[in-house]
């Protein structure tokens, strides 16, 4: 099994509603979040493009946090998700340093947050909550080795990218572009 | 002109660890660890030698202060731990892909092992000390049986210490100016530097201070080698690696790091060790606290930098 994500940018319209969905799922303290919007302008003027991406951490599958976190707090959980066991970890930020994306923060409480692909809803067969409630639906979520989840199907028919792959990490949240 | 905006819906500095994410204590704790490391690294290089009457500095009395720099750097680590009462997590395994785990578990040894050290040679400083239970005279006279035998040891985890200091901050691809393995050897040689020059200020001996002096310059001009093959590397590599080297060359890194830790932390250090070597007279305390500011400087300098150079896309 391995879980992966895919994101249309064509489709995302940067409303916003992924950040909410999450941090209201995830009771994520005000002031922080674990997932957010990039808007990227790129090209001459006046041939201009915009790419809206919603971010998050990418589940890396060669992934620097895990291998640099010291106790083991984070680490590979079931279909390749990285998750951070929070009475283990001791807040040392040596996984913030190691990640290229910057998809961690420093929870108030003192450990380390991040995504986690909604790890406790999609154990009863939900989707994350970012992807349930995107009203453009540009978001696909499932089984990249199940050849016909929806995120295999969509990643066969559209041509997609991963952000800074040259940074080794093997990134599972794929833009669809 | 062919332009790229970014605009991310969430620059701020609770999230955005280039905004945040470690401060004055690390810096500290990696030039603590690093000059402990330096000094341990004679003391027990120079009891191996079998030259412990020569050189006294180095093999008994600059050691005391070993265990005040690793227990102070350890706190400061400890203070930059957000989730402080989990710490002991840190000892219930060992991971080896994770340099902060065997460097922890190094620390582990070497704290220990360096007070040990300290009393061994506890009557250089209080030449009237008394271990008062016969038990510790006891373990006393037996470690003493094996000095060299711990000197081993020492002298291993010591490089080990220095290295680490380094490696710490190398594995981390994700800040490309720290992602250079040079920085492991480079690190190393600054503490011993550093070890060198804290020696000659606990020196007595004329002629021992000449040799400590002697190895300092020598290891300034390592670190010039290593700093710039450090700069060459960057700029023949990718272009985030040439823009972390850019930070010091015209970025806002430059003045800081080439007056403070190239000029005022080797250069001039450096100039007034040859000068001392040659007969001039000059306190050797100034070179001394000159190598040791620059020295942390130099690390103060390498994490911050590091946490601003980063990927972009
Ligand atoms: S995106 Fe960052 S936090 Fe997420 S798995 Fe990759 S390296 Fe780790
Ligand atoms: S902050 Fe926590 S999860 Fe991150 S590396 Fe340190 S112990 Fe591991």
């Amino acid at each position: 099994m391995r879980y992966a994500m895919a994101i249309d940018t064509k489709k995302c319209v940067g409303c916003s509603d992924c950040v909410v969905a999450c941090q209201t799922e995830n009771n994520v303290p005000i002031g922080y979040c674990r997932d957010w919007i990039v808007e990227v302008t790129d090209g001459t003027y006046p041939q201009l493009e915009i790419e809206l991406r919603s971010e998050r951490c990418n589940h890396c599958d060669n992934s620097p946090c895990v291998r640099c976190c010291p106790t083991g707090a984070s680490h590979y959980e079931k279909g390749g998700i990285v998750t951070v066991t929070h009475n283990k970890c001791i807040g040392c930020g040596a996984c913030i340093s190691s990640c290229p994306y910057d998809a961690r923060y420093s929870h108030p409480e003192g450990y380390v947050d991040k995504c986690t692909f909604c790890i406790h809803r999609i154990g009863k067969g939900l989707k994350p909550a970012c992807v349930a409630v995107c009203p453009t639906k540009c978001m696909y979520f499932g089984d990249l080795e199940d050849p016909n989840s929806e995120v295999s199907l969509v990643l066969k028919k559209r041509k997609h990218k991963t952000l800074i792959p040259e940074a080794g990490t093997k990134p599972q949240v794929y833009y669809l572009i | 002109m062919r332009e790229e905006i970014i605009t991310s819906g969430r620059l701020n500095p609770h999230i955005d660890p280039h905004l945040e994410i470690w401060h004055w204590q690390i810096p500290l704790y990696l030039f603590l660890g690093g000059l402990a490391a330096g000094i341990l690294f004679f003391a027990a290089l120079y009891t191996i030698m079998g030259k412990e009457e020569k050189y006294p500095g180095a093999v008994r009395r600059a050691p005391i202060l070993v265990p005040f720099l690793l227990v102070i750097g350890l706190f400061a680590l400890f203070l930059d731990l957000k989730h402080k009462l989990f710490f002991w997590q840190l000892y219930t395994t060992i991971k080896f892909m994770s340099p902060m785990s065997w460097g922890a578990w190094t620390l582990m040894a070497i704290t220990p092992l360096s007070m040990i050290w300290a009393a061994l040679h506890i009557r250089d400083f209080f030449p009237k000390w008394d271990w008062k239970y016969d038990i510790l005279k006891d373990i006393e006279t037996e470690i003493l049986k094996y000095k060299v035998h711990l000197a081993w040891v020492m002298i291993v985890l010591s490089v080990i210490l220095g290295i680490y200091t380094g490696i710490l901050l190398s594995a981390f691809n994700a800040r490309p100016l720290w992602n250079t393995s040079i920085l492991g050897p480079l690190f190393l040689t600054s503490g011993l530097s550093a070890g060198a020059a804290t020696i000659l200020l606990f020196s007595k001996s004329a002629k021992e201070r000449r040799l400590f002096a002697k190895i300092d310059i020598l290891l300034i001009v390592i670190e010039l080698f290593l700093i710039t093959h450090l700069f060459m590397g960057f700029l023949a590599s990718t272009s985030v690696q040439i823009d972390a080297a850019n930070l010091f060359l015209g970025g806002p890194y430059t003045a800081p790091f080439w007056i403070f830790v190239v000029v005022l932390g080797m250069l001039i250090p450096a100039g007034l060790e040859i000068m001392e070597l040659r007969h001039v007279k000059i306190p050797h305390v100034i070179p001394v606290v000159l190598v040791l500011f620059g020295s942390l400087m130099f690390r103060f300098i390498i994490v911050y930098a590091g946490q601003m150079s980063r990927w972009l896309y």
